[in-house]
């Protein structure tokens, strides 16, 4: 079975796919059991698998794990923890921005790469980067107001 | 957002927003569900027992056992709060147990709006029985009456003062052996400490760091992995399969069970691989009439039965012979949408089964799998894990009926997660719902007369679940019929109109199999009733929301009406030609009995595009006594951007064969660029009973919006979804 070296949130990390083409979704909630990446459709359309790689957020269900050797890959779970929060997941809470809670942690890691990138973002910055993550109980108007509620935060 | 509570939000807003709270969803809860272990020294107790919902632990936390579930709307800190504040203890001393056929009592399925108004109710009158319990065993040790002490942070206390006796040391972890008392006294509104406040849910913080457990990453040892393979027609029937065709899979195997055709392997993309894989044939089947059909189907029938649901004066009288207005109005299928996949893990094993499943109600999908599986019901145990999100039975319980067959099949515990193709091409839809409205104004500019004629179809009366796909498919007998929901009601004006009736055409069956959607049948209704009042107003030439404030006599409605217009600054319309941006408005009492919600609504309309903005959403509610004026909010907020959503965009697409709108490209949903800001207001009544708030919210949408795009560019919209191509067609 080909064996894979991963960087995921910067524990090297070796995996034995069968398959090649394995998505690296299906890898990071399973053989890793990191879950926190949710599969909503695998084909790239909802958002919900997203994670960050070197920096740029990645629909982790449409990536084979084979083009993942030598990169950084970054999971929610790299991000905070409930006690020690990134300053978005700690938004996300002060907004009470989830309802099912489902894609948020795919709607956290597209905003916290936008962040990284540019830390001060308007309301319309901020539906835009989001515009490719659905949501269908409705939190947008919370998780906007997260977002930019972290982006006082990071900016300042 | 704009939020006005009568009720400080300091709480909320304090600590530079960090929202701590001050427990998470508890472990040992977690634990005890995912072990199967079984509730300690109680048992599980029936609905009418204190011991059904409360127990008290040896260290004087409170367990509540609770049937209803949180699906994302907040249960997990309402009921706690409802059942903290009758007991007089700490919110963050309750553990609560959700939807586990072993430890909870039935209270029904979460749905309708009845998490808090029937079973927060329920569970808030089993805590004030224990509390009335506890202090009567305080007060017979110390021969005093019982008047003379109370309950205050998990003690029972003598009110003048002096030391006082826990929870823990008093009951230990001992039953209370008594039934719900209907009278326990409930504690004056005035006096609450915790309902009201806008406490944080515990669930969130282990949401937005990925720890919270779904039941899609809920995981057994010795569990396969499975998937459905469907037919690529609905009602196919299997030729053959070619269980070589997936040799290339180690350790991959093929269950078969009729026309019920699954896979199993180790690894989650094994099963996903061997299901792509897997070659199989299939009957030709075309038993579907296409989505064009749809509309004219409904008018045609046969129907099973013509019903009069309202009959006050004499509508054909009053219609005879006047000016009439006329509009018929049309809702499509829609789907539920879920962001992921239904799923369920099931381990059905020695004449015993554990299903692990999203299930809106476990208790009644536990006689379903009984029957299934050919079990006694005492040997199958259903537990609820989060879904992702849930706005009526979509398909979760078909996800655990596959895991159940597949686990049966092959002695295993399998987890079974479907692809998004399975769950918008196979999910039980919204139905379909056409109304045509007359009506006609009296010499006064009022209504005088109504009548509403629906062509919907008709729910089977006591079905035990709605009939599962993998049941189905395999041969196993399962009582025939719809689910639906009940659609037919609110088809009537809430206003004060002399002669009105309501006449509904059934229809035995419906294009694709239907189940509950959010306010079932009430979105099309409102948006029905109060497009058609909007109408009336016109004709009447009266500003619409004076018009519904002179039909209204219920103070509560015409407060929610007066305030929405107020939040958004309703003014008299302007008399200017159309232009491209209007207001429009839409009230609705839920059900006649329920929640009160008014809605203003302004938007642009782009003649040239015909692209939709929604601008600004207000909307006045009123669902007396609030739990959790956050969590409320919520819903409210989740119900408009959910129903603008169905409103502009959905509509379920099929051909004679099966779905085709399989992914989020041919099902598109609203996105973050449409979301409007919006604005609420809650009416707070803390003397009122709690009603629910769910569903109440959504129905007005679709009227408030197409009032509005009237306004702004004279066009009258009645199909939805209201797509660009309907608005250019409808500019000409």
């Amino acid at each position: 079975m080909p064996k894979f070296t991963l960087s995921v949130n910067g524990e090297t990390r070796t995996v034995d796919v069968r398959d090649a083409q394995e998505p690296l979704l299906y890898v990071l909630r399973n053989a890793l059991g990191l879950t926190g990446a949710k599969f909503g459709c695998g084909l790239g359309q909802c958002g919900a698998c997203t994670v960050i790689v070197d920096g740029e957020p990645v629909r982790s269900c449409l990536v084979p794990v084979a083009t993942m050797a030598g990169r950084q890959v970054t999971t929610i779970e790299g991000l905070g923890t409930p006690e020690k929060p990134h300053p978005l997941q700690a938004a996300f809470v002060a907004e009470q921005a989830a309802q099912c809670g489902y894609c948020v942690t795919g709607m956290v890691m597209t905003g916290a790469a936008l962040l990284a990138r540019r830390p001060a973002i308007t309301r319309e910055e901020a539906q835009q980067a989001l515009a490719g993550n659905l949501c269908r109980c409705g939190a947008h108007e919370r998780i906007l107001r997260a977002m930019l509620r972290a982006s006082r935060k990071v900016a300042a | 957002m704009t939020r006005r509570v009568s009720l400080p939000r300091r709480e909320f807003l304090q600590a530079g927003g960090a929202l701590v709270v001050g427990f998470t969803l508890p472990a040992s809860a977690c634990a005890q569900r995912q072990s199967g272990a079984e509730r300690p020294a109680s048992g599980r107790a029936g609905a009418n027992e204190v011991d059904g919902f409360v127990a008290v632990n040896a260290d004087g936390s409170v367990t509540i056992y609770s049937g209803k579930v949180d699906l994302g709307q907040g249960l997990r800190i309402a009921i706690p709060q409802m059942a903290a504040e009758e007991l007089g203890i700490g919110v963050e001393r309750i553990v609560l147990v959700e939807g586990d056929t072993a430890l909870t009592p039935d209270q029904g399925a979460t749905a309708g709006s009845s998490g808090i108004m029937r079973g927060g109710v329920q569970i808030r009158q089993a805590a004030a029985t224990a509390r009335e319990a506890m202090i009567g065993m305080v007060a017979a040790r110390a021969s005093k009456p019982a008047a003379e002490f109370d309950t205050v942070d998990g003690e029972v206390r003598p009110k003048a003062g002096g030391a006082g006796i826990r929870f823990g040391d008093l009951v230990g972890t001992r039953r209370f052996d008594i039934n719900v008392d209907p009278k326990a006294k409930l504690r004056d509104p005035a006096s609450y400490t915790v309902v009201g406040k806008p406490l944080a849910r515990p669930d969130l913080p282990g949401k937005v760091a990925g720890r919270h457990v779904y039941v899609h990453d809920f995981r057994i040892d010795g569990m396969l992995h499975g998937r459905v393979v469907r037919p690529p027609a609905v009602g196919a029937k299997l030729v053959a399969f070619d269980e070589a065709s997936i040799a290339a899979i180690p350790g991959a195997r093929v269950v078969r069970i009729n026309d019920f055709l699954g896979v199993v392997a180790a690894s989650e993309w094994d099963a996903v691989s061997a299901a792509k894989l897997l070659k199989s044939r299939w009957s030709e089947s075309t038993p579907l009439i296409g989505t064009s059909a749809v509309r004219g189907w409904l008018r045609a029938g046969p129907f099973a039965a013509d019903e009069t649901l309202v009959q006050k004066g004499d509508a054909a009288a009053a219609l005879a012979g006047v000016t009439k207005i006329s509009a018929e109005f049309y809702w499509p299928m829609q789907s539920h949408g879920s962001m992921g996949p239904s799923c369920a893990v099931a381990d059905v094993r020695d004449g015993k089964a554990t299903v692990w499943s999203a299930s809106q109600a476990t208790h009644r999908f536990r006689e379903t799998i009984a029957r299934a599986l050919a079990l006694p019901k005492d040997a199958v145990r259903v537990i609820y894990l989060d879904g992702s999100g849930c706005y009526g039975m979509n398909g979760h319980d078909d996800a655990a009926a596959d895991a159940a067959l597949l686990s049966k099949a092959v002695g295993r515990p399998v987890r079974v997660q479907w692809s998004r193709e399975d769950e918008h091409g196979w999910d039980p839809k919204g139905p379909p719902q056409l109304l045509a409205l007359e009506g006609a104004l009296g010499d006064n500019g009022k209504i005088n007369a109504w009548r509403t004629q629906m062509w919907i179809p008709k729910a089977t009366a006591s079905l035990p679940n709605m009939p599962l796909l993998a049941l189905d498919a395999a041969g196993i007998v399962q009582t025939p019929g719809i689910t639906t929901g009940l659609i037919s009601q609110n088809g009537d004006p809430p206003y004060a109109v002399p002669h009105q009736e309501v006449i509904v055409h059934w229809l035995p069956d419906a294009p694709l199999r239907p189940s509950n959607f959010r306010a079932p049948g009430k979105v099309a209704n409102c948006f029905a009733v109060e497009s058609f009042t909007d109408m009336l107003a016109v004709a009447a030439r009266r500003d619409p929301v004076e018009f519904r404030l002179q039909g209204l006599s219920d103070p509560r409605g015409s407060e929610v009406i007066r305030r929405a217009a107020a939040l958004l600054g309703w003014g008299p319309r302007p008399a200017s030609a159309p232009k491209a941006s209007g207001r429009g408005f839409a009230y609705m009492h839920y059900k006649h009995n329920e929640s009160y919600v008014a809605m203003a609504m302004e938007v642009d309309v782009n003649r040239v595009t015909g692209v939709i903005r929604v601008r600004r959403v207000a909307c006045a509610h009123d669902c007396g006594l609030v739990i959790n004026p956050d969590a409320l909010a919520a819903q409210i907020e989740g119900n408009i951007l959910q129903t603008l959503s169905r409103t502009l965009f959905e509509e379920v697409a099929f051909d004679r064969s099966r779905v085709t709108s399989v992914d989020w490209a041919s099902y598109p949903i609203l996105t973050f660029p449409d979301a409007p800001e919006i604005l609420i207001d809650i009416v707070s009544r803390p003397k009122e009973p709690p009603l629910g708030a769910g569903e109440a919210s959504a129905t007005p949408v679709p009227a408030a919006l197409a009032n509005a795009i009237f306004d702004a560019v004279g066009i009258r919209l009645t199909t939805a979804p209201f797509t660009r191509a309907r608005v250019r067609a409808a500019l000409g």
